[in-house]
């Protein structure tokens, strides 16, 4: 591995913030090191001039929006979409209070 | 009522005797195959919806999950009778290529215990491989299917996608996700590949095109038929000597079957597995920050709710889904996205297009499935480079949405399977049956069986 750091840590904290996980010392380094790696593998795409081709976020070419009629049809029960719940009040998920 | 079919009992036998060697089924059915109707054993993919039952993707994350409703494609095998035997073995969340990264162990390789089945369909694979069944459906994002077919012994196909359904599939990368079958012939592969297909309203991807009687491609006449082989997946170095080998021996197969072959370049294969491990964990991370803790799975209280956020997921991902994630994040977040993600995309359209211009050739592509054939457990789990680079050669078909089936095509030194890969165009799967079901129906390499 070469000694230009693509990603520091600084970075993968505020990206381990933004994706909602904590880690400890140990897996900061761990990560920071394995992704600056893959990130140094990944750069070989600057090899490629792609300024006049337009991008692909998805594969099937003639795809058009679908639409449906509305009518009304059956859904879960309250029952079947809360039974799975970690934590359930009456008809809702329970979560930590949000408001202050 | 008892179900009598003697190929579910020497299933449940077989089960019994051989999954606590191998690891490939991790939950199974609650309500006992025995009470089910039908003559066909199937086994699920863990990251498969079924109804009530559980479905984990074998991540602690979702542990306890019983989807309230059925997937499309177990709706499909429920109607046309075929048996739910349970749900197997897989990468955590599909993020693998050796099935080391499930919570619930790695799944072992029938042909040799101490290697990797392939990932991350592998449980699914092995499980047909040990014929603990006879059929399964696996799922593929950038070989998931395909490459442990090939590193089992088995056949597996990753359908166009649109093809099948994803309704019900957990998703992990929903421009590449596709469901397909892993059978022990090419005969089941077409079967079961006509009952899953089909336009569903429920999945917006689907594709609204008309569904062939594959087992009608079911002929072993191939004369004529051009088979593009791309330079690109033979390198000098990088190919495993007996893979190289057998791939030499399969393409001498297909000539004496009087197919022609034609070299064909795709000039930007080198560059596929950058490509896709951005655009890849960019959709995985996005697909995962529904595990919160609020609607199913694991919950870790804390007295505010983001904390209540990042302690369940922090305890309920593993290491190799927490890399995709922030690998993911990284390359969608601000002051990177133009960097990453969206040059990414471009270059998806240069290999999506190398496709597109190399089949004007020819009418199917023939390469290696994997650059070696199976590897040990542990092997490459501390380098995750080398381990996203064993997928070089199935990827590409992913990113550019086109048809693949893996196929047995000889075996190693120290006796491990290895498999041929055939890509077709958009929709001609039948091609690929056809050129599959020839080739096996003239070589033996199929008939062999793991010691086990």
């Amino acid at each position: 591995m070469s000694d230009k750091k693509i990603i520091d840590k600084d970075t993968v904290l505020r990206v381990a913030r933004l994706s909602r996980l904590i880690l400890s010392d140990k897996e900061l380094s761990q990560y920071s090191g394995q992704l600056g790696a893959i990130l140094e593998y990944i750069d070989q795409l600057n090899e490629i001039d792609t300024r006049n081709t337009p991008p692909t976020s998805h594969p099937l070419s003639n795809l058009k929006n679908v639409f449906r009629e509305d009518r009304v049809k059956g859904s879960l029960s309250p029952a079947d979409v809360l039974r799975n719940a970690p934590r359930k009040k009456e008809n809702f998920f329970s979560v930590p209070r949000v408001i202050e | 009522m008892v179900n009598s079919c003697a190929v579910l009992h020497s299933c449940l036998e077989r089960i019994e005797r051989l999954n606590s060697k191998i690891n490939a089924f991790v939950h199974f059915e609650k309500e006992n195959p025995l009470g089910q109707k039908g003559t066909r054993p199937i086994a699920i993919k863990d990251n498969i919806s079924v109804k009530d039952e559980l479905t984990t993707c074998a991540s602690k994350i979702l542990e306890g999950y019983r989807p309230p409703y059925d997937a499309t494609v177990i709706k499909k095998l429920k109607e046309k009778g075929y048996i739910l035997m349970g749900k197997t073995n897989m990468d955590e969340f599909a993020f693998g290529s050796s099935c080391e990264t499930s919570c619930y162990g790695p799944v072992r390789n029938p042909w040799d215990l101490k290697r990797i089945p392939g990932g991350s369909s592998g449980g699914s694979a092995a499980a047909v491989a040990a014929d603990l069944v006879p059929m399964a459906l696996g799922s593929d994002t950038g070989g998931s299917i395909r490459q442990p077919a090939a590193l089992s012994g088995v056949v597996g196909m990753k359908p166009t996608y649109g093809r099948v359904s994803r309704y019900g599939l957990i998703a992990f990368a929903s421009s590449l996700d596709q469901i397909g079958p892993i059978t022990s012939n090419v005969a089941d592969c077409a079967e079961l590949l006509g009952v899953i297909s089909g336009y569903d309203g429920l999945d917006s991807t689907s594709a609204d095109i008309p569904v062939p009687d594959y087992t009608k491609a079911l002929v072993k006449n191939i004369k004529g038929m051009k088979i593009g082989v791309p330079k690109e997946y033979f390198p000098e170095d990088g190919l495993d000597k007996d893979v190289k080998e057998a791939l030499l021996e399969a393409k001498n197969i297909f000539k004496g079957l009087e197919a022609s072959l034609v070299e064909i370049s795709l000039p930007h294969t080198k560059y596929a597995v950058s490509c896709y491990y951005i655009i890849a964990p960019a959709e995985a991370s996005s697909n995962l920050a529904r595990y919160d803790g609020v609607q199913y799975g694991l919950r870790e209280e804390a007295v505010r709710m983001v904390d209540m956020y990042a302690k369940t997921r922090t305890a309920g991902f593993g290491e190799e889904a927490k890399r995709r994630i922030l690998l993911g994040t990284y390359a969608l977040s601000s002051g990177y996205y133009e960097a990453y993600y969206l040059k990414a995309m471009r270059v998806r359209t240069m290999i999506k297009n190398d496709f597109s211009e190399a089949f004007k050739s020819c009418d199917v592509i023939l390469t290696p499935t994997s650059p070696t054939p199976a590897f040990k457990i542990g092997e490459r789990a501390d380098d995750p480079l080398k381990m996203y680079l064993s997928d070089i050669f199935t990827i590409p078909a992913n990113l550019a949405g086109i048809p693949g089936i893996s196929i047995p095509c000889g075996f190693s030194g120290n006796n491990l399977p290895i498999g041929l890969q055939l890509l077709g165009k958009p929709f001609e799967e039948e091609t690929l049956i056809r050129l599959a079901y020839a080739f096996e129906q003239n070589t033996e390499f199929h008939k062999r069986k793991p010691n086990l």
